[in-house]
C-alpha cells in the first residue's frame, strides 16, 4: 500500500476503476448476447431455430454482426444537420450505460482491508459502518432515461427526412406519457422505503417482502411503462417499419445505426436492472450463492420476459398507445399512490 | 382483457419447448411434392425431344418467355431446332405443360435455379432435355 491519495491507498482506487470496467464490460457483453438471445428465444417461440450457422448454434453471431456493421458504408444525407446527426447516436447510447452507476449489484467486498460496495457510485463509510450511495439514485436514473430520448428526437430531426422526424416525435410523445406513469409507479416504492437511495430500497426488501409483492400493481405498471419508454415491442412505434420505414433511424447506417441498436438493448438491460433493484429485492437472495449472482439471475429473467413479450404481442396502434398511457396507466398509478398512502398512514 | 394477454404468453412459452420445424437448408434438403412446379424438362422419346414444334406453348405462355424455332429433319418432320425458356421471366404457372398436345413438356422438382449471370437463366434445348 505504498501510495496514498486523499488518505486512501492506491488499491482502493484501482478497485474503483476495476468496478467500473467490470460493470461496463459486463453490460456490453450482455447487450451483445441479448441480441443473440432475442433472436434465439423468439425463433424458438415461433418454432424456428434462430441463428445456427456462425459458430456452434450461431454463438458467434453478435461478433459477426458487429464486424459486418463496422465495415458497412457510412452514409450521411446531404441535407442532414451533420453535427446533430453524428452526436444523436451517442446521446442515445451514453445514458443507457451510465445509469448503471447507481445500481447496487452485490454485497460489500473487501480489498486491501477496505470494504468496497458493489455499486459504482457508492463508498463504505467506516465511521458509521454503512454503505453510502447517491441518495437520489432513482431520480438520477429517471433523469437519464429522459436524456436518452433527446438522442432519438435529434436523430429524427437531423436526418432531414419526414419519416425520421415522425419517428422521433412519436418517441418523445411516448416518452412523456410513459415516463410520467413510470415515475408515479415508483413513488409508491418511495412511500414504503421512505428513501430515494437504491441501497436503502434494496436493504428494505431484504428485511421484509419484495416490493413486487407489496406493490404488485406498481411493479407491473412500472415494468410495462419501462418497456414502453425504451421503445420495445409492443410499444416500438418510433421505428414502426410498416408506417415509418424504420422511424428515427431510417437514415442511419453502419456503426451509427449499431449505436442505436446497442442503445435499445443497453436500455433494456438498465431497465431490467432498475426493476430488479426496486421491486425484486436487488441482489438479495439465498446466501449459498453470492449476491451478484442473484442480481444477474433476476436481471436476465426480466430480459427474458421482455423478449417473451416481444414474441407474443403485436405492436400497438399509436392512438391506442397514447390512450393506454394517459387514460389507463396514469390513473392506475395515481390510485395506487392514494391507496398506498392510506395504508402507510394507518 | 387481462386473461387473453396471459394466455398469449402461455402459448408462446409452450411453443418455445416444441421441436423447431426449421430445415437446415444446405445440409438438409427438402423433397418437393410431386406436383411442385420447378424447372421445365423436355421429354425424350426415341432419343429425340418429343416436341413437334406446334407453337402452342409460346402462345399460351403469359410471360412470353418461351422461344421456339422450327426445323425440318431428314424425314421432313417438323422438330424444334431451337427451344429456349427464359427463367427470369417464367412465373411457373405451368400453362405450357397444360397446352402441349403431345405431352412433350413437364415440370420437375428442380428449384435451385440461382445463377451469377443473366445469360445463365436462359435454358436452351440441351439444358432442358430430360436427363
Ligand atoms: S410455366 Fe408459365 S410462364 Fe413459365 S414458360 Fe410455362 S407458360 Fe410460360
Ligand atoms: S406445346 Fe409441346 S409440342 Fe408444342 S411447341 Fe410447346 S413443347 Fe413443343
Amino acid at each position: 500500500m505504498g501510495y496514498e491519495i486523499l488518505g486512501l491507498p492506491m488499491a482502493y482506487y484501482i478497485a474503483m476503476v476495476l468496478k467500473v470496467l467490470v460493470v461496463f464490460v459486463f453490460v456490453l457483453l450482455t447487450v451483445a448476447y441479448a441480441t443473440y438471445a432475442e433472436r434465439k428465444i423468439i425463433g424458438h417461440m415461433q418454432v424456428r431455430l434462430g441463428p445456427m450457422r456462425t459458430g456452434w448454434h450461431g454463438l458467434l453471431q453478435p461478433i459477426a454482426d458487429g464486424v459486418k456493421l463496422f465495415f458497412k458504408e457510412e452514409i450521411i444525407p446531404s441535407k442532414a444537420d451533420k453535427f446533430a446527426f453524428l452526436i444523436a447516436p451517442l446521446i442515445a447510447l451514453v445514458p443507457a450505460f451510465i445509469g448503471f452507476a447507481v445500481i447496487p449489484f452485490g454485497e460489500t467486498i473487501e480489498v486491501g482491508g477496505y470494504k468496497i460496495p458493489l455499486q459504482i457510485a457508492a463508498y463504505y463509510d467506516t465511521a458509521s459502518g454503512q454503505v453510502v450511495d447517491l441518495n437520489v439514485g432513482v431520480l438520477y436514473i429517471l433523469a437519464l432515461a429522459s436524456i436518452g430520448v433527446y438522442g432519438i428526437v435529434l436523430a429524427g430531426w437531423s436526418s432531414n427526412s419526414k419519416y425520421s422526424l415522425l419517428g422521433g416525435l412519436r418517441s418523445s410523445a411516448q416518452m412523456i406519457s410513459y415516463e410520467l406513469a413510470a415515475g408515479l409507479a415508483i413513488i409508491s416504492v418511495f412511500m414504503l422505503s421512505e428513501s430515494l437511495s437504491l441501497q436503502k430500497i434494496v436493504a428494505d426488501q431484504a428485511n421484509g417482502a419484495w416490493y413486487a409483492f407489496k406493490q404488485p400493481l406498481a411493479f407491473i405498471l412500472f415494468f410495462i411503462c419501462s418497456i414502453a419508454e425504451i421503445n420495445r415491442t409492443p410499444f416500438d412505434l418510433p421505428e414502426a417499419e410498416t408506417e415509418l420505414v424504420s422511424g428515427f433511424c431510417t437514415e442511419y447506417s453502419s456503426m451509427k445505426y449499431a449505436m442505436f441498436f446497442m442503445a435499445e438493448y443497453a436500455n433494456m438491460v438498465t431497465v431490467c436492472a432498475v426493476t430488479t433493484t426496486l421491486f425484486l429485492g436487488g441482489w438479495h437472495g439465498p446466501s449459498f450463492l453470492p449476491g451478484w449472482f442473484w442480481f444477474i439471475a433476476k436481471v436476465y429473467f426480466l430480459i427474458f420476459t421482455c423478449m417473451w413479450i416481444r414474441a407474443t404481442y403485436p405492436r400497438y396502434r399509436y392512438d391506442q398507445l397514447m390512450r393506454l398511457g394517459w387514460k389507463v396507466f396514469l390513473p392506475l398509478t395515481l390510485i395506487n399512490i392514494v391507496v398506498t398512502g392510506i395504508i402507510v398512514s394507518l | 382483457m387481462i386473461m387473453p394477454l396471459i394466455n398469449g404468453l402461455k402459448i408462446t412459452l409452450k411453443h418455445m419447448f416444441m421441436k423447431p420445424v426449421t430445415l437446415q437448408y444446405p445440409d438438409e434438403r427438402p423433397t418437393p411434392s410431386p406436383n411442385f412446379r420447378g424447372l421445365h424438362a423436355l421429354k425424350v422419346s426415341h432419343s429425340k425431344a418429343k416436341c413437334v414444334c406446334c407453337y402452342l406453348c409460346p402462345t399460351v405462355c403469359p410471360a412470353k418467355c418461351i422461344t421456339v424455332e422450327a426445323g425440318e429433319d431428314q424425314e421432313h418432320n417438323k422438330y424444334a431446332e431451337r427451344y429456349e425458356i427464359d427463367m427470369l421471366r417464367c412465373i411457373f404457372c405451368g400453362y405450357c405443360v397444360e397446352a402441349c398436345p403431345v405431352d412433350a413438356l413437364k415440370m420437375t422438382g428442380e428449384f435451385e435455379l440461382a445463377n451469377y449471370k443473366r445469360e445463365d437463366f436462359v435454358f436452351v434445348k440441351e439444358r432442358l432435355l430430360e436427363k
